[in-house]
Formats: structure tokens, sequence, C-alpha cells
């Protein structure tokens, strides 16, 4: 008999009812975060039937994609300018204190980005099922968690049962091997994957990264790793725990203390998959040969290297398309194309590390004329430590908007937008038509990446000015 | 939800590969608090131009589709954002299908939900459809068969529970809380 992947370890251990041909497994849900975009309708369903949440402490609410970052929107009592936003916020309250779910409201020093706040809290652990009603749930697999996004009307299965209906998933074997030289980050080994395996690439699968290459990453570039396998359109994305898992969660609030903490511990440790575990899929990569990467196009595979050129490709019509909203050509150099905004934040690198790499890149240095620089940190936890490490003020120094944390310019839903027409270099992940507000071209690069370009005012290779 | 067996329309395309759901219903039509509505908002920034008037070039605005409850999308539709918003807002628009050689997980999972039937086909069906626009077919889930306007027919497959769940115009979750005697058992037995 082979060995079992750590995918398979976790699945069976939340296992209620096997699946048979007929009916899905009943999967046990260990830790449901919600927020106020996706939960509104599940709320109602449960009203509607007057239904309990069933496990109200093992739901955690949050409020991130339609909040204002503008401080004065925060704390001077204004209301939320856009004002079906505010209903949804109010609304997301008023559930919260109904259903005894925790929730970490507008004012509250631990909100944040619901993918930012759990693993700060030390809500997010190895072993766990987690499940929130957005797709970049799968950032927890950061931590040997099987983690991935849902619709409303699972949020509500959840709400009611505890569990979900699941078919099993496939498995990937993701092997990064060699090490990522020091310019090259977790965000470019992303987009480098995505750009090989193609943005379906993952469908029906839960992804393993594995290797010496992520063994050497910290937690938070782990999770911007994570964070991105919905963008190869996998079900989830895992890393095996390790001593930098137990290092990070040692000692946050939510995660184990004492005998506790010894005894999670081990049992995190029998994870891992085997050694002689099979996976259904593998793909192989070497990242000693990566530069940064830079998108081109309108989904996150179409990504090259910063110094290459687009693709030319013949009858292809999403290609054409996309170079055609865009406003670019097929073997242009990606170096030099103009940037109007710069956004430096979201769930896949709205972190400390984000912020310090970009603080790297802007110290001393002044933002290019006419280009607006929007840092929006991913936590008012990561906010509170970068302004106490000094970094706020070298964004603040060298022209950079500094807000309040949210989802923000990601996706544009609580107003801040890029604007029609504009190149935007962003930290995100997503560059689909119109994410950053109608019209927006979106170019998903790393921090450096990201600040090089603010500093040069056009795409900028951040290894020149590192 | 009302029972499903057959869909018969004519079809409508949109043949581009990874259409995703930021641009089956943009974010800034998120902030509501219930699934009412959204079909004017389905596909808004190809639908409308900038002025709010429809847009002659997009093909939900031809003639040729109007009352078509089958669209026929290109391979990895639904990609992206998990908001359950986008076959909300298909389905208050009036399609009742999708048909192509993938959709992603996410979107078809809320499909499912939903009563918004998912039909993957094989390459050579797909191009046929796609070079036959406003093609009539006929879709039998209880036989899982799409079938063409020449009669030939071709089988698709659905997971079981779900397909059993649309057939009875059954709700999913209904199931689920006749378990919870072996969920209460789980628990028991973990804690």
């Amino acid at each position: 008999m082979t060995g079992q992947t750590m995918f398979d370890k976790v699945w069976a251990a939340h296992e209620v009812v096997a699946e048979t041909p007929d009916t899905p497994a009943i999967l046990y849900i260990d830790l449901h975060l919600i927020h106020e975009v996706t939960s509104p309708q599940a709320f109602a369903m449960l009203k509607a039937q007057g239904w309990k949440v069933r496990r109200p402490e093992r739901t955690l609410a949050t409020m991130d994609h339609s909040t204002p970052t503008r401080s004065e929107e925060f704390f001077r009592d204004l209301p939320i300018k856009v004002d079906a936003a505010s209903r949804q916020v109010q609304q997301l309250e008023r559930n919260s204190q109904e259903f005894g779910v925790e929730l970490f409201g507008l004012r509250d020093a631990r909100r944040g980005i619901v993918h930012v706040i759990s693993p700060e809290l030390g809500a997010t652990q190895p072993g766990m099922t987690i499940v929130c009603g957005d797709s970049h749930t799968s950032t927890h697999g950061a931590f040997g968690a099987l983690a991935f996004g849902i619709g409303s009307t699972e949020v509500g299965h959840v709400f009611a049962t505890q569990c979900l209906l699941q078919r099993k998933p496939r498995t990937f074997a993701v092997n990064v091997t060699g090490h990522l030289s020091a310019t090259v980050t977790a965000k470019d080994l992303i987009l480098a994957i995505i750009g090989r395996i193609g943005v379906s690439g993952g469908t029906g699968h839960v992804l393993e990264y594995r290797g010496e290459a992520i063994r050497a990453l910290s937690m938070e570039e782990r999770m911007t790793i994570c964070n991105m396998s919905i963008e190869a359109g996998a079900r989830a994305g895992m890393i095996a725990p390790d001593e930098t898992t137990f290092a990070y969660l040692q000692g946050r609030p939510r995660a184990p203390k004492g005998a506790a903490w010894n005894d999670a511990a081990s049992r995190w440790q029998s994870l891992p998959s085997d050694r002689d575990a099979a996976f259904d899929r593998s793909v192989d990569i070497d990242a000693c040969t990566l530069t940064p990467m830079i998108t081109y196009g309108t989904n996150p595979g179409m990504v090259l290297p910063i110094g290459g050129a687009i693709p030319i490709r013949t009858d292809d019509a999403v290609h054409d398309k996309a170079l055609a909203y865009m406003g670019f050509h097929a073997g242009d150099s990606m170096l030099g194309k103009p940037v109007d905004v710069v956004f430096i934040g979201s769930c896949t690198n709205g972190r400390m590390e984000d912020l310090e790499a970009a603080a790297r890149v802007l110290k001393g240095r002044k933002v290019a004329r006419g280009v607006h620089l929007l840092i929006v940190p991913g936590s008012q936890q990561v906010k509170q430590a970068a302004e106490e490490a000094g970094l706020a003020d070298i964004f603040k120094a060298a022209g950079a908007d500094w807000r309040e944390s949210g989802c923000s310019m990601c996706l544009g839903m609580n107003g801040d937008t890029v604007g029609a027409g504009k190149y935007s270099v962003s930290t995100s992940n997503r560059n689909f038509e119109g994410r950053q507000g109608v019209g927006a071209r979106t170019l998903l690069a790393s921090p450096y990446t990201a600040a090089a370009s603010a500093i040069a005012g056009k795409v900028c290779d951040p290894r020149t000015v590192l | 939800m009302q029972p499903i067996t057959h869909i018969r329309s004519s079809t409508v395309l949109l043949p581009n590969s990874n259409i995703d759901t930021d641009q089956i219903i943009p974010a800034r039509f998120l902030t509501v608090t219930t699934k009412v509505g959204l079909g004017k908002s389905l596909f808004a920034d190809w639908r409308y131009l900038k002025d709010g008037t429809a847009n002659p070039e997009f093909v939900l605005n031809q003639p040729a589709a109007q009352g078509s409850q089958i669209l026929v999308a290109g391979d990895n539709f639904g990609c992206g954002s998990s908001r359950e918003h986008a076959p909300w807002a298909l389905l208050d628009y009036g399609i009742r299908a999708v048909i192509s050689t993938s959709l992603a997980d996410i979107f078809c999972n809320n499909s499912l939900k939903n009563g918004l039937l998912p039909v993957i086909v094989d390459v050579p069906t797909h191009r046929w459809l796609l070079a036959h626009p406003g093609a009539m077919v006929e879709i039998d889930l209880r036989a899982l068969r799409l079938t063409l306007p020449d009669g030939t027919h071709t089988s698709f497959p659905l997971e079981a529970f779900a397909r059993h769940c649309l057939l009875q115009g059954q709700d999913e979750l209904s199931f689920l809380r006749s378990k919870l005697a072996d969920i209460e058992l789980y628990e028991s037995c973990r804690h």
C-alpha cells in the first residue's frame, strides 16, 4: 500500500460520512471565516428557517471587501461613502450579534483582510479544514490546512451543520527545486507556476507545493504562494507544516498553549505527505532559473519574465482581445510600459514582509510625478507594526498614500479604483478586465517590482534599484 | 427549487476561454444583501456602453439571442472569484444551462446549488455548437444527454447527488441536516 498525501490525511480526519457513488462525503469544517459580502444571503436563509449558527465558536467574522480605507471615514464617524456597502457592514454587525458570532468590526484593532487576520490570530492551524465565502481562502493552506473558497449557499450549509457535501478532489504535486535568488520573491514564483500550468491547470485538484525552495520560504511567503492556487484553478493549495510553521504559530492568541501546544505540535508533525505517497499529477519547477515576473494580459496565466517580450500568437482570439484591452502589442517589451497607479496590498501581498520589501525600494526615493502609489496594509495589526517600524514614514516621505486595512483596490468594491484606461502595477492577485475598476488595466507583480515601478514611473526591473 | 428534467432552447455563444466571474458580474454590484435582481448587472461591462445604453456589439443584446436559455461558453468559464452572485445573475437574466468543455470548480458548485445546469461536452461537440450559433438543442437531465438539431446526441457527466437533487427539486441542505446525528457523533468522538 502506498503512503498518504497530506491532503489525504486531512481529508480522512474530517470525513463524517465517506462518499459513495450516489452521495458526496460529508466533510467537517473546523473553522468558518465570514465577511460582509458573501454572508448576508446565508444569514437570511437561517432566519427564514428559524435556525441558529450551529457552532458559532468555530466561526469568525470580519469586514474587509467593501470597507473604506481612508482614516477620516473610519474615525470621524462619517458614513461609508457607498450606501450599499454601509448597509452590508451594518448587516454583518447585526447578524453577528444575533447569531453569537465573534466579529472583528470596523474599529477593532484586530480587523483586516480575512485571510490576513486568521493566521495573525493563530486561528489558522495545521491539519484544519477551513472555508470562507472567498476564493482566496486557499491562503490558509500555507499552514498545512485544507482551505478552500465556497459560495454563499455553502456558507449557509456550514452555518446550519458545520459540514459540507464534497467530492474528494485529486492531488497535484508542485515540486520546486533549488533556491530563489534574493530579488525573486514568492509572488514571482507563484506567477511562474501559474504561467506554467495555466489558469485551469489545477481544476479539480489540491496542489501541494513541495521541495527545497518551498521549505526555505517564510510563513508569509508561503501564504503568498497558497493564496494564488485558485488562480491556477485549483481547489486548494497546501504546504507541509514544519519548524517555520510552528515558530510562527507559537504564542499567538488562538494557538494552543502549554501541554496542549506540545500535543498539537506532535500531531502536526505527522501531517506531511508520506515518502511513498502518490500524487495524481505533478510538475517540476527549478527556482534557480526564475526572474521577477509580470503579467501582460487579462488573466494571471498571461505572465512573463520582466525582461521578456509579449508573445506572438496567431489565431488566438483570447490573446488578441486581452492585448487590445491592455493597449499592448505582441512583441512589445514590458520594461518601460507606462504606469499611472501602483497598488501594494491585498491578501496576496499585504503583510509585514511585503511592506518591508516595498520600503527597501522606497527608502530615500520619491514616487514619480503623476503616479499614485497606494499602500494598504492587510490588517490593522500590520498597519500598526508598519508604523512602529518606521515603514509608514518611509512610504509617506516617498509620496505614497498610506491607508487603513482592507481589500481596497484589489477589487475596487470600496471606491478605491484605478480609473478607466489607466495602468496599474499591482501586488494583488487578479488582472481580469475591470477588476480594479471599470476599464482599469492591471499588471500583477511583486512588491519589489511594484515599488520600483512607482519610483521609475514606468515598469521597472527591481533588480536595477535593489 | 423547481425540479429540472429538460431544457430546450436556442443557444447563445460566448466562445472565449477563461471568462471569469468578475466579467459575469463586476465587484461593484456585490454590495447587496439579497440575491434578487442581479440579472441587470450580468456581463455589465460588456453589455452596456459608457452612457449606460445597450452595447449593440455584445451578443446578448442581439435580436437572435433574445429568449435563449442556454449559454455555450469557452473553456474554464466562471474562473476567479467564488461569488455566487455569478450564477444568481445568470439565472435572473434567464440562462438555465451553461455548456462548455470545462467550468471552474467553485462556479460549478455554486451553479448546481441554484439549478443552473453545467453541461460539460467533448471538444468536437463544443466546436459544432460554436460553429452554429442559435442552434436549438435539448438537454435531458434524466438521461444526461444533449441532443443537437439533427437528432444526434452526446452524453454529459454530472455528479450523481447533484443530479438527483435537481431532478427532485430538492435542497442539498435537507440531506445534510438529515445526517445531524452522524455529525454529532463525529464531534463527540473527536473532542
